[in-house]
């Protein structure tokens, strides 16, 4: 009974907090010199640059399938004329910045949960910190800065080829020209509708590296554990962005009342 | 009592993992230029030790002098400064993997000095050459078999020439021949750049070839301390015990 109550009751609020001191530590670090530029730079490549191939594929595919599923939707109506700007409205609000979110979730939070767990049970952690650096700065703040900057560019990658996609499946169906169809399909989008959407993935960054970030370095038990920190950390990351998402689809039509329109 | 600042003290020194008493009133002095050997059974707070004197661990009573300073009470920055000065042999050696050998040296170098790049890699060179590795830059450590990921990781250690250098199991998983070049190589350090050198080893012979002074720990406890000799000469049974055995295999 006192090992269940420890492990059901106390450890999950506690676990909760330390997360949260994590996270304020990392904010805090952030702004505090030396700020590990090098290192930075090269996290931006690593979780930016090799993510545009797959956001831009999968940019283009999501573009191609909502393209089909609003014709469907708009041809009831006799509306095939909104298809672009229904269409990017859609991306750029909403599946852009989510999906993005999932895909860099998936493919980032693994990643960072699996190399910082590795690094932690092969002791390249203490290594860091007797070699007089201090790892949480090296490792994580980098990570977390890296990670919040390349999420809105990566919106934007997925933005521009999803609309692409669309372009390619409205063409081979009415066979619309392609500044027709960017004509059209900006003929209502506002720099309102792409401006929140795209900002609030960098609340997505901040919550993967942390996530993955904070689960990679409680990492135990050997490799066996460096495979579940990579799981939890792609799990409990898509989890929160998700969560996180509500609140900020509220806040932003609170702060933006146009975009409730 | 002399002037002279002991690299290394140990004063009451107490560690506990939960009921498990790690390090149970600990008190040594290690002097400076020597090998200290800590010897003793798995799990009986050897690398603990080494963990306190880097400032990895903190104790949960009791003081850890490094070169004068008082590990338990400094800020991070002038614990950093305390650490550029201690080089630390990990027991898998924790090469960072995403960085070659030669960068792995490179890298205390890179962090901690203003040197130019060419002499940044001459330096990493120089130290890759006196452990045996020097065509081994460009290398990942993947690629290392055991004893040369160990030299390597000696190589960096060793990279900003430190006061102290911190040994742990230097021979565990090693063959008696890699094992033993690895002594030399570090009685060769203590003897040409006048290293202090801690050692934490099961291996007998391995604390005969490195050893001044040979520690021996039990239960967390200091049980006997001296030259090869008079650990040799122990009345203690368990010390007796730990010596037949490892002789006899």
């Amino acid at each position: 009974m006192p090992d269940f109550f420890r492990r059901f009751v106390v450890a999950p609020p506690a676990r909760a907090g330390d997360a949260v001191v994590f996270a304020a530590r990392a904010v805090r670090e952030a702004f505090r010199p030396p700020f590990e530029l090098r290192e930075t730079a090269r996290q931006l490549y690593e979780i930016g640059w090799l993510s545009v191939p797959l956001i831009a594929a999968a940019g283009f595919a999501v573009g191609i399938v909502l393209s089909m599923h609003t014709r469907a939707s708009l041809q009831r109506f006799g509306a095939e004329a909104l298809i672009p700007a229904a269409l990017t409205l859609a991306l750029v609000r909403e599946t852009g910045p989510l999906v993005v979110g999932l895909l860099v979730s998936g493919r980032v939070g693994a990643g960072v949960g699996a190399e910082l767990g590795a690094m932690k049970v092969t002791e390249q952690v203490d290594a860091l910190e007797a070699s007089a650096v201090d790892s949480f700065k090296f490792l994580v703040v980098t990570r977390m800065v890296a990670c919040v900057v390349a999420m809105p560019i990566l919106t934007t990658v997925m933005n521009f080829t999803g609309i692409v996609g669309g372009w390619v499946a409205e063409t081979a169906i009415s066979g619309m020209g392609f500044r027709t169809y960017f004509e059209a399909a900006f003929s209502i989008v506002q720099f309102t509708d792409y401006l929140p959407g795209t900002l609030k993935t960098t609340v997505f960054g901040f919550i993967i590296a942390i996530t993955a970030s904070y689960l990679g370095l409680r990492t135990s038990h050997g490799t066996q554990g460096v495979g579940r920190s990579a799981t939890r950390s792609v799990v409990l990351a898509s989890m929160l962005m998700i969560a996180a998402n509500v609140v900020l689809v509220r806040l932003i039509f609170f702060v933006f009342p146009e975009t409730a329109e | 009592m002399s002037g002279e600042v002991v690299p290394i003290r140990l004063e009451r020194v107490r560690k506990r993992f939960g009921r498990l008493k790690v390090l149970d009133d600990v008190s040594l002095d290690m002097p400076r230029g020597e090998a200290t050997v800590v010897l003793g059974r798995s799990g009986t707070g050897k690398s603990v030790m080494l963990r306190h004197i880097v400032g990895l661990m903190a104790p949960d009573s009791g003081r850890v002098l490094v070169l004068g300073q008082d590990l338990t009470r400094l800020s991070p920055p002038a614990l950093a400064a305390v650490r550029r000065q201690v080089g630390f042999l990990f027991q898998n050696a924790a090469l960072f993997d995403s960085l070659t050998v030669g960068e792995n040296v490179a890298f205390p170098l890179r962090r901690h000095t203003r040197l130019p790049e060419p002499e940044v890699r001459a330096r990493a060179q120089d130290k890759l050459a006196l452990v045996g590795l020097a065509r081994d830059y460009e290398k990942m450590p993947a690629a290392l078999s055991g004893g040369m990921r160990k030299r390597a990781g000696l190589a960096r250690a060793m990279a900003l020439d430190p006061a102290i250098l911190l040994v742990d199991e230097p021979s565990a998983g090693l063959d008696p021949i890699t094992s033993e070049e690895i002594d030399d190589l570090l009685v060769r350090v203590k003897e040409e750049l006048g290293t202090t050198l801690v050692v934490v080893t099961h291996n007998i012979p391995s604390a005969r070839r490195i050893g001044d002074t040979l520690v021996f720990l039990y239960e967390g406890r200091v049980l006997e301390r001296g030259d090869a000799a008079r650990l040799e000469r122990s009345g203690h049974p368990i010390v007796r015990q730990f010596l037949a055995s490892e002789a006899g295999g």
